[in-house]
């Protein structure tokens, strides 16, 4: 079951929550959305559930309209941001709401409500917990129950609003490993919305970055890290170094580095390259073109270290990132010089008329 | 740890505060609440038992008591479904003219009830607008008991809607949403989700309602034409009876209104013993 969305537009009085959305999902996917808060992540998820409908465009189901059936019919899972529990029922209630609303032709059995519920239950690891209230189980917990209630319905689709937004780290990250474990288990085509980008690269197969409406990007975690279409997606995913390149001596630049080529042939007198911190080399020797820097700060996060190195000639700070073995072997320490290049960059035209250019440096920019 | 503190803590001038705040509160009740209360069947008993009963045992007194029940038994239950769905309105959906709705849903407290009156008479009466129409049909409005009815509603239109309005506004609609995603219809998702989740402030909104309903004078009073038997409700028998020198008879009917009061009240309290702990259970958000 394809579902292919079309020219979704959404206004909200004078904002545009959707802006001529296209996508295709497909069977058995796990789609991430994501973007920051007002991208309209959330209103293509709730269109998607049917509590939501779109000024223009159509999604369609197989080549049937989607929009026509409404929300009860769609069989749709849906677990919102907090949860939403009916607060006044158990836990067992809870999950069975999907099955005892059911005309009663369609109905399950009590005794057969009652075994799927114990299953389900089993499933999201909340075996014994049936007889208690929303208001007594921790947020991970509540978490697993409303997933449980989208899932007893047997939905074809399962979307999943800031799945994890309300727990805290620890959780959250054992958590984000099981959901991805469930779904490979079912198979089940997944949609979650997420403004957090290291969620969305790990959990996905799939990602859209959206801003502002639309679609910046779509494609495969490492594609959307790796290569970005747009300045919006660099920034947005990962950390990244900006800096401005000029013309200088007829070759686009800065301060006495250049990427060597020109992929515009002069058609651009400015460019920005995005260059992640790991694609910066630290050490580089004196005759490669590079900038003169100092290390300000060291933060050793774990397995990794962020430095942030001042370069005068830019007036800018730079990041980089080293693994933190390599800190003492390389001697980084506050108040050290040393010369830094990019390895690789991703550049953007600052006028129309350009594409992006994904610039790789020739050989081993030494050193590290 | 804050708890316990200020158990532990308090000096004695801390101790003292306490104490003087606290009879200070019960004094307060005791003189503007209590006491008139006690006043009221300390008159009614004033000749004796006997005569409290004979002042009672009258066809006035019964018919009136008939007809409080009666009214009260009618706007109470439209004011009920007026009430959840304009609280629905008001708080799941944004349309045009929804402040006035607001507004509107506040004028009976903020218009005094007699002029509610008046303006029934002046709608429904002999030589009110639809007057001579609804004579012609034989449908009497005014001095009736569809008049007493009518001012009892404007009067109590306010009570369950302002109690809902900002308990709905509170909790959103997403478990309505998440009802409606599993598949339920309207009717399941009201009855299923809304209404448990609404059911204290509904069930208080509906006490208040019912306890002016019953105790309505001013509104009441101008569209009653006073025929005794007929159109008065307990407090215009009251009145009535006051204004006849009857003393004993006016503080024992004002004594049975008393005493619906306090049954209204300790029914609510029952209630809220009974399902005091399920009360707890769910007062904290719960999501």
């Amino acid at each position: 079951m394809t579902l292919e969305l079309s020219r979704l537009s959404r206004r909200f009085a004078d904002f545009a929550a959707l802006d001529d959305v296209s996508l295709d999902i497909a069977p058995g996917e796990f789609l991430a959305l994501l973007g920051p808060s007002g991208s309209g992540k959330t209103t293509l998820l709730r269109i998607l559930a049917g509590l939501d409908h779109p000024d223009a465009g159509s999604v369609r189901l197989d080549g049937r309209d989607f929009l026509a059936t409404p929300a009860r019919s769609r069989k749709v899972g849906l677990v919102f941001q907090h949860y939403a529990l009916f607060r006044h029922l158990t836990v067992a209630e809870n999950v069975a709401f999907g099955l005892r609303v059911r005309p009663w032709r369609a109905r399950p059995k009590r005794a057969e409500i009652a075994a799927r519920v114990e299953a389900l239950l089993q499933r999201v690891q909340l075996e014994g917990l049936g007889r208690r209230y929303p208001a007594q189980l921790s947020g991970g917990q509540r978490q697993r129950v409303a997933l449980a209630r989208a899932l007893a319905v047997e939905p074809g689709l399962l979307l999943l609003d800031e799945p994890f937004g309300a727990l805290d780290a620890q959780v959250r990250v054992a958590l984000r490993r099981w959901l991805r474990e469930l779904h490979e288990d079912l198979g089940l085509t997944t949609v979650f919305v997420t403004h957090d980008q290291e969620e969305a690269l790990e959990l996905a197969d799939r990602v859209a970055v959206m801003n502002r409406g639309r679609i910046e990007q779509i494609g495969a975690p490492g594609t959307v890290y790796q290569d970005p279409a747009t300045p919006f997606v660099c920034e947005f995913i990962g950390k990244v170094n900006r800096i401005p390149l000029a013309r200088e001596d007829g070759m686009l630049g800065a301060a006495g580095w250049t990427p060597g080529r020109d992929p515009w042939r002069g058609g651009q007198a400015r460019a920005t390259a995005y260059v992640r911190p790991e694609h910066l080399a630290l050490g580089v020797a004196g005759d490669r073109p590079g900038w003169q820097a100092q290390v300000r700060h060291v933060y050793l996060a774990g397995s990794v270290a962020h430095l942030e190195l001042d370069v005068q000639a830019l007036a800018q700070t730079l990041e980089a990132d080293v693994a933190s073995e390599d800190l003492a072997r390389l001697g980084l320490r506050p108040g050290l010089g040393l010369r830094v290049a990019p390895r690789r960059a991703v550049v953007f035209p600052a006028g129309s008329g350009g594409d992006r250019w994904v610039w790789q440096a020739d050989e081993a920019v030494v050193a590290v | 740890m804050t708890a316990a503190a200020t158990a532990r803590a308090p000096a004695w001038p801390r101790r003292l505060a306490h104490l003087a705040l606290v009879l200070a509160a019960l004094a307060f009740l005791a003189l503007f609440l209590l006491l008139p209360l006690a006043a009221v069947f300390a008159e009614a008993l004033r000749k004796g038992v006997h005569a409290y009963l004979a002042a009672i045992d009258q066809p006035g007194a019964f018919a009136a008591i008939r007809l409080t029940l009666l009214v009260a038994a009618i706007a109470v239950p439209l004011n009920l479904v007026f009430g959840v769905a304009a609280a629905w309105a008001v708080a799941r959906f944004e349309f045009r003219g929804k402040a006035l709705l607001g507004a509107l849903i506040d004028l009976p407290f903020s218009v005094s009830p007699v002029i509610a009156g008046l303006v029934y008479v002046l709608l429904f009466g002999a030589q009110g607008w639809f007057g001579p129409w609804l004579a012609a049909h034989g449908v009497r409005i005014v001095f009736a008991v569809p008049g007493l009815v009518l001012a009892t509603m404007f009067v109590t239109l306010p009570f369950v809607a302002r109690e809902l309005i900002p308990l709905m506004q509170a909790q959103g609609a997403e478990e309505e949403e998440a009802a409606r995603v599993l598949g339920a219809n309207g009717w399941q998702m009201f009855f299923r989700v809304t209404l448990p989740k609404i059911r204290w402030a509904l069930l208080y909104g509906v006490l208040l309602c019912n306890a002016r309903a019953m105790g309505e004078f001013g509104a009441v009073s101008v569209v009653s034409g006073h025929i005794r038997g007929l159109t008065t409700t307990l407090p215009l028998e009251i009145e009535m009876r006051y204004n006849e020198y009857d003393y004993v008879g006016a503080f024992a009917v004002a004594s049975l209104l008393a005493l619906l009061a306090l049954v209204t009240l300790a029914a609510k309290t029952a209630l809220e013993w009974r399902y005091g702990d399920e009360l707890a259970a769910h007062a904290p958000g719960g999501h």
